[in-house]
């Protein structure tokens, strides 16, 4: 469990990074966020890059802002460092939830929020959240900058819309509409193990019926997923049991070719689906009521 | 000292160890539990599963545990390191380590180090812990002789000591 060779550099400004990547075959260098993915993967000989460009000592990737229009996190922000934000857990507090939820101290010690999002995992946190948040993630490379909605980001297994000259510098996440309710639930052998399914929802309440519904699923797909059609179906629909029943069971039937492995059946993730949608979006019409009657 | 341009072969490495100055020159691939053990001989350190699930390699760098298999040697270029071995002070061992002898929070001692460097910045952030706060930190480490409750105990012991040791 060695890594195979490999050069190393570690530039501390964003221009270096992309002198690097312009001086080298992009396919031959791996970029390395907080390395909780990738060190396994060099450990494992999974990966085995000629080049490791760490971008952890560049300083302006690592900042959390508060905008007129929400939250900008930059990529090599850990997720411990979400943890602690005050800032987070008052805007964001379902991006909040998700990240104590990934693996565990030690882990979100080193890992980053710019990494998950670029690792694509499908059964990673993030990049569901990012989905229902509608967060928008932006990318540098020498011809410039490109901002990409959340939806056209993920890809497939690991795989995002970033070209190999590209680096992910910040997220943004547009500030929710008030009144919002949210809820994230994922289902785990043990607790910071990667979920075999999860899910999360946003969604308002006027006079009891739901508002711009947002729901999407990880764990289940080859990427994270987002169901407009059961948004649709409970949009202007009151948010009854009877109603988040049938948009629960629509989500489980819309579930593609679920992953189907040694953790769990393809049968068992697609029920899970099911059954997480229906509690997140319980438990986010809770919250969205709590807030419409409270303060 | 990692630089900007990209480099092969030994990498210049300064890194204060349990308040030790070292410096060393390292495969830019050597790993930070490897370049404890093998560069430093600060076998305490134990590695288990080298990928980042067991905690047994966990170790302190400027004060927040990671999996030191799943950080590189050239990546605490001057950044503070603590392991196993600067945990007692004089002689005198950690009111951690005491703890987990009273309480027999160890059966094998393996994954021993991995558990006390993990309590170590949970009692830097919280010092009078919940037992879900405990469990949290607990759980983030495999242990497979003493079904968690010894350490579960030694944690809460720990606590109390250290708490009588403050006021």
């Amino acid at each position: 469990m060695k890594s195979a060779p490999f050069e190393y550099v570690a530039p501390s400004t964003i221009s270096g990074v992309l002198e690097i990547l312009g001086q080298n075959d992009p396919d031959e260098v791996k970029l390395m966020a907080g390395g909780q993915s990738l060190m396994p993967l060099l450990n494992m000989r999974l990966s085995r890059p000629a080049l490791v460009l760490d971008l952890g000592r560049v300083a302006d990737l690592d900042f959390i802002r508060e905008t007129d229009q929400g939250v900008v996190i930059g990529a090599m922000t850990t997720k411990r460092a979400v943890e602690d934000s005050e800032l987070i857990l008052r805007e964001h507090p379902l991006f909040w939830e998700s990240t104590v939820a990934i693996g565990h101290p030690p882990i979100r010690n080193r890992g980053t929020v710019g990494g998950s999002m670029a690792q694509a995992d499908p059964a990673s946190e993030y990049p569901a959240v990012a989905l229902v948040l509608e967060a928008e993630l932006v990318a540098v490379s020498a011809r410039g900058e490109r901002t990409i909605p959340a939806d056209d980001f993920f890809v497939t297994y690991l795989t995002t819309c970033l070209e190999p000259d590209e680096v992910l510098t910040e997220i943004r996440i547009p500030r929710l509409a008030p009144r919002t309710g949210w809820a994230f639930q994922e289902v785990a052998r043990r607790h910071g193990d990667f979920a075999i399914v999860g899910a999360t929802a946003t969604l308002g309440l006027e006079a009891g019926v739901a508002v711009e519904p947002r729901i999407a699923v990880f764990g289940a797909g080859d990427r994270a997923l987002r169901f407009p059609s059961a948004e649709s179906l409970l949009a202007g629909q009151p948010a009854t049991d009877e109603v988040i029943d049938e948009v629960a069971a629509q989500v489980a039937a819309a579930v593609e070719d679920p992953l189907d492995d040694a953790h769990a059946s393809a049968d068992y993730r697609r029920h899970l689906a099911g059954v997480l949608v229906g509690r997140v979006l319980r438990e986010a019409a809770v919250r969205a009521a709590e807030a419409s009657t409270g303060a | 000292m990692a630089s900007e341009q990209p480099q092969q072969g030994g990498i210049r490495l300064k890194v204060r160890v349990n308040g030790e100055q070292h410096e060393s020159v390292v495969d830019p691939r050597m790993n930070l539990a490897d370049y404890l053990r093998e560069e430093l001989r600060l076998t305490a350190t134990h590695v288990g599963c080298e990928h980042g699930v067991c905690g047994i390699c966990n170790v302190l760098v400027d004060g927040q545990t990671v999996r030191s298999c799943l950080m590189l040697a050239v990546q605490v270029d001057g950044k503070e390191v603590l392991t196993v071995e600067g945990l007692a002070e004089g002689g005198k061992l950690h009111p951690i380590q005491e703890a987990f002898i009273e309480e027999h929070g160890l059966q094998c001692g393996f994954c021993t180090g991995g558990f006390m460097m993990a309590i170590c910045e949970l009692f830097d952030r919280n010092p009078s812990p919940s037992e879900e706060e405990i469990k949290e930190v607990v759980g983030g480490q495999i242990c497979r002789c003493t079904g968690y409750n010894a350490i579960l105990r030694s944690v809460q012991n720990a606590a109390a000591k250290m708490g009588a040791s403050r006021s």
